[in-house]
C-alpha cells in the first residue's frame, strides 16, 4: 500500500516526535554527546526535528580525557557545522576538585567516574532533561528503560518504580531538582542505526572504519594502545587491522579486527556478528548487573 | 537475519508491534526465546550470560526467561516485574515485542504493552484450555482496540498433538471472543519448546492447514491499522527560525495522527476556528506532496493565524468532537485509588490540563465482563467507565475511531505519577 511508512521511517518519526516533546515540555534540555555513532544519529535527528530553526538545546560531552583524537576533531567539526552550543564537562576536573578518586591498576577506567561529572554538570547548568543515545536492544537493564525516564533529586533511577508509558503520551512532570533522561532511540537496534547512517549519508568518525592500530589483547578483548592504559609485562603489543564497533572511553572500549572500509561492509559485519556490540565493553563485564548498578546511580 | 543484508530490502521492511500474554507457565518466555533464537537475534555473549546465570541460580536447563528479565530484582525473585521490549527482524518485517509479565500488576503492564501494539499473542496451555486469565487478556486486547489477535495453543506435544483438544479450545475461545470487538483472530497449535508451527510447519499436526506463527506475524495486514480518513494534526511546537534565510518562516510541527494532508488543502485550526490553506509540508530533506500517519512533519499555512502547542489542525468538513465533559473507559494503574471529586492533571494529544472525576458509572469484572454499578472508588488494575470534566475543551475522537486522539492519561498531581489510562467513548 502506498500509505505505508517503512520501519526506519517510523523509527525516525518516533524519535523526532520525542525530541519535539522534550523541547516543548521542558525548560532546559541538553543532548548528551559522546562522539559515538548513536549520539551522532541523535544530532542528525535533532536537526531534522527543528529545521529550519537551529537545534534548540546544547550538546554536552562528558569528557573522560581518554578520547580517540578522531572523536574530538569530529565533535568540534560537527558543532561548527550545526551551529549548536557545546558544553564540555571534564572528569579530570572532577578528579582535581576531589569529587572522585581515580581508579588504580591496569584495568583502571574513568567510565564509572563519569556519573559524578555528569550529575554535577546537570545540577550546575540546571538541565531538566538530558537526551541519551541508549537503546533497549543494547543491554538487559536498558530493555526496561522508558522513553522518558525519571531521575530523582540525586539523579537516581528506580527501575522497580517506573511510570507506565502508554500510547504516545509522555509524562515529563517532575518536582524541582529532579530531571529526566530521554531516549529517542529506544526502539532502534544496532542494525537500524547503521542502516539509517547509510540511508541518510551521515558522516561518522573514521575510527569506525578499518585502520591499522597498535592493540593489546586483554580478557578476550582487543584494547587500543594509548597513554591511558597500563600494559602489563605479560602482554604483547601488536599492530592489527581493526575498527571500533562502539566508541567510548579508550580504556574500556574494545576494537575488533575487521577489514570493513565502507558503510556497506560494516552492515554486512553487523548482520553476521554473533556477539553484541557491548560485548566489547569492559565496563559491562564487571558484574552481571554492572549496567543496572551504574544506571541506578545516574549513569547514561 | 540472513547472511547478507541488502540495504534496499532493509529500507522497505515494515514494522509490526506485538504484545505477548499468557498466564504463568504457559511458555511465553520459551516462545519469545524461540522466536529470537530462530531469527538469530540472540547473540553468543547474551546466550553465554544466560547460561551462566541459569547455572548460578541452580537451574538444570537454560532459562530463556533470563533473556528478558533484565533487572536484578527480577532475577532474584524469578519473576518479571516490568514490560520488557525485545526486537527481531526477518527479511520481511521488523518486530517489536512488548513482553508483559503474568504475575503481579498484570493489567497495568498488559495495558501499557497493548497501547502501542498492532497484534496480541495470547498463549494457552493445551492441557488446561481457556482459563480465566485467557479471557482477561482477550478483553484487554479488545478494550485497547488491538486489531489482530493470535491465540497460540501451546504445549501441543503434551496432549499428543490432539486435534480434538485443539478444537475444543478453539470453540471455547470463539464463543467468548464473540462478545469482544476483535476483528481478526488466528488460531495456531504450537509447541514453543519443540518448535512445532512456530517457524517451521509441523509434521505432528497434519490436520492443521493454517500458517505457522512466524508466517502469520510476517503477513498479517497492518497497513490499514491507522486512520487515513479523519485529518488530525495536533500541534507540538511552533517553529520560527527568525534567521536571515528563513525570516518569515512559521511552521507547525507535529505528527499526523489521522488522515492525509496535502498542500493546497483547506484546513481549520482549533480552537480558534480560523480557516486557511496548507502552503507547504516541510521536512529537512524535502517538501512533501502529502503527509499521513505516523509522519512527523512541519506544516506552513497561507495565512498567519494564532496557533500554538495543544491546538489542532483539521479539515473544515471533518472536525473532531470538542468538549469538556469526557466519557471514557479507564484502567487504573496506581495503588492510590481513583475517587470521584478528586482532581488530576491530564495529557491528551499535545494538550495538558487539569480535570476532575465527576462519576464512576460502573466497573467491569474483567473475568466475566459483567458491569458492576454503584461503586465509589477504583483500585489498582481495575477497569471501569468514568466521566471527567476538563479545565479546557479537548479536541477528541472516540478511541475506536482514532487511538491517538481518543486516548488520555491521568496524572496524580502530588507525585506526578501516571495513574490512569483512559480511552474516550
Amino acid at each position: 500500500m502506498h500509505y505505508n511508512l517503512s520501519h526506519l521511517d517510523q523509527l525516525e518519526s518516533e524519535a523526532i516526535f520525542i525530541m519535539r516533546e522534550v523541547a516543548s515540555q521542558f525548560q532546559k534540555p541538553v543532548l548528551l554527546f559522546s562522539g559515538g555513532k548513536d549520539s551522532i544519529v541523535m544530532v542528525h535527528l535533532a536537526r531534522k526535528a527543528f529545521w529550519p530553526a537551529k537545534i534548540p538545546f546544547p550538546l554536552m560531552h562528558i569528557d573522560t580525557g581518554h578520547n580517540f583524537d578522531e572523536t574530538i576533531k569530529f565533535r568540534d567539526d560537527l558543532v561548527k557545522e550545526t551551529g549548536a552550543e557545546l558544553i564540555v564537562a571534564s572528569v579530570q576536573e572532577s578528579i582535581d576538585k576531589g569529587r572522585v578518586v581515580e581508579e588504580k591498576g591496569p584495568n583502571a577506567s574513568r567510565n564509572a567516574l563519569q556519573t559524578v561529572t555528569l550529575l554535577d554538570a546537570i545540577e550546575e547548568h540546571q538541565f531538566d532533561a538530558a537526551f541519551g543515545g541508549g537503546r533497549r536492544d543494547e543491554e538487559k537493564a536498558r530493555a526496561k528503560e522508558r522513553f522518558f525516564s525519571h531521575r530523582d533529586e540525586f539523579g537516581q533511577w528506580d527501575p522497580k518504580n517506573q511510570r507506565p508509558e502508554l500510547w504516545n503520551l509522555f509524562n515529563g512532570m517532575k518536582q524541582i531538582g529532579e530531571h529526566f533522561r530521554v531516549f529517542p532511540l529506544s526502539n532502534w537496534t544496532e542494525m537500524d542505526v547503521w542502516q539509517y547512517i547509510a540511508k541518510e549519508n551521515i558522516p561518522i568518525p573514521n575510527i569506525y572504519y578499518s585502520h591499522k592500530r597498535k592493540v593489546v589483547e586483554r580478557n578476550g578483548m582487543l584494547l587500543a594502545v594509548s597513554p591511558y592504559i597500563t600494559i602489563k609485562d605479560t602482554e604483547k603489543v601488536e599492530e592489527r587491522i581493526v575498527r571500533c564497533r562502539t566508541v567510548g572511553d579508550m580504556t574500556c572500549t574494545g576494537v575488533v579486527e575487521s577489514p570493513a572500509a565502507v558503510i556497506e561492509d560494516i552492515i554486512q559485519e553487523v548482520a553476521a556478528a554473533r556477539v553484541t556490540e557491548r560485548g566489547g565493553r569492559a565496563d559491562d563485564k564487571r558484574s552481571e548487573t554492572a549496567m543496572e548498578d551504574r544506571k541506578r546511580q545516574g549513569y547514561f | 537475519m540472513s547472511e547478507t543484508v541488502s540495504t534496499e530490502q532493509y529500507l522497505n521492511m515494515d514494522l509490526l508491534r506485538f504484545t505477548t500474554a499468557g498466564s504463568v507457565d504457559d511458555g511465553k518466555s520459551t516462545l519469545i526465546g524461540r522466536l529470537l533464537y530462530d531469527s538469530k537475534s540472540i547473540f553468543e555473549d547474551q546466550m553465554n550470560a544466560v547460561e551462566e546465570a541459569s547455572r548460578n541460580m541452580g537451574d538444570h536447563t537454560v532459562n530463556l526467561a533470563l533473556l528478558t528479565d533484565g533487572l536484578k530484582a527480577e532475577r532474584e525473585q524469578g519473576i518479571t516485574i516490568d514490560v520488557a521490549y525485545r526486537y527481531f527482524a526477518t527479511p520481511k518485517r521488523k518486530f517489536i515485542i512488548a513482553d508483559t509479565p503474568g504475575h503481579i500488576q498484570y493489567t497495568r503492564n498488559m495495558v501499557t504493552g497493548a497501547s502501542t501494539a498492532n497484534l496480541a499473542i495470547i498463549l494457552v496451555d493445551a492441557r488446561h484450555g481457556v482459563v480465566e486469565q485467557t479471557c482477561r487478556h482477550a478483553f484487554i486486547a479488545s478494550l485497547l482496540q488491538i486489531k489482530h489477535l493470535v491465540l497460540c495453543v501451546n504445549k501441543m506435544d503434551l496432549v499428543d498433538y490432539s486435534e480434538e483438544a485443539y478444537n475444543k479450545i478453539k470453540e471455547k475461545f470463539d464463543d467468548f471472543s464473540s462478545k469482544l470487538e476483535i476483528q481478526d483472530i488466528h488460531y495456531i497449535p504450537i509447541s514453543a519448546l519443540k518448535g512445532d508451527n512456530v517457524v517451521e510447519k509441523s509434521e505432528n499436526t497434519p490436520w492443521y492447514n493454517g500458517s505457522t506463527l512466524l508466517y502469520t506475524l510476517e503477513n498479517v495486514h497492518i497497513a490499514s491499522d491507522y486512520n487515513f480518513v479523519d485529518c488530525r494534526l495536533p500541534v507540538q511546537r511552533v517553529i520560527r527560525p527568525q534567521s536571515d534565510k528563513f525570516h518569515d518562516f512559521r511552521g507547525y510541527a507535529g505528527r499526523v495522527e489521522g488522515g492525509i494532508f496535502k498542500p493546497g488543502d483547506d484546513v481549520l485550526a482549533l480552537p480558534s476556528g480560523f480557516t486557511t490553506k496548507i502552503k507547504s509540508i516541510e521536512t529537512y530533506d524535502q517538501k512533501l506532496d502529502e503527509a499521513f500517519p505516523p509522519m512527523s512533519v512541519c506544516m506552513t499555512l497561507e495565512d498567519e493565524i494564532d496557533i500554538s502547542r495543544g491546538d489542532m489542525i483539521v479539515k473544515p468538513n471533518n472536525q473532531p468532537e470538542i468538549g469538556q465533559d469526557i466519557d471514557m473507559m479507564v484502567c487504573w494503574l496506581n495503588d492510590k485509588k481513583l475517587i470521584p471529586g478528586k482532581k488530576y492533571a491530564f495529557k491528551h494529544t499535545t494538550k495538558e490540563g487539569r480535570c476532575v472525576v465527576k462519576e464512576i458509572l460502573y466497573k467491569v469484572n474483567i473475568n466475566t465482563l459483567h458491569k458492576i454499578e454503584g461503586e465509589t472508588e477504583m483500585g489498582l488494575n481495575e477497569i471501569g467507565r468514568i466521566k471527567i470534566r476538563t479545565t479546557t475543551p479537548l479536541f477528541f475522537d472516540s478511541y475506536k475511531k482514532n487511538r491517538s486522539t481518543g486516548s488520555i492519561i491521568l496524572i496524580e498531581e502530588g507525585t506526578n505519577e501516571t495513574v490512569g489510562a483512559g480511552m474516550i467513548i
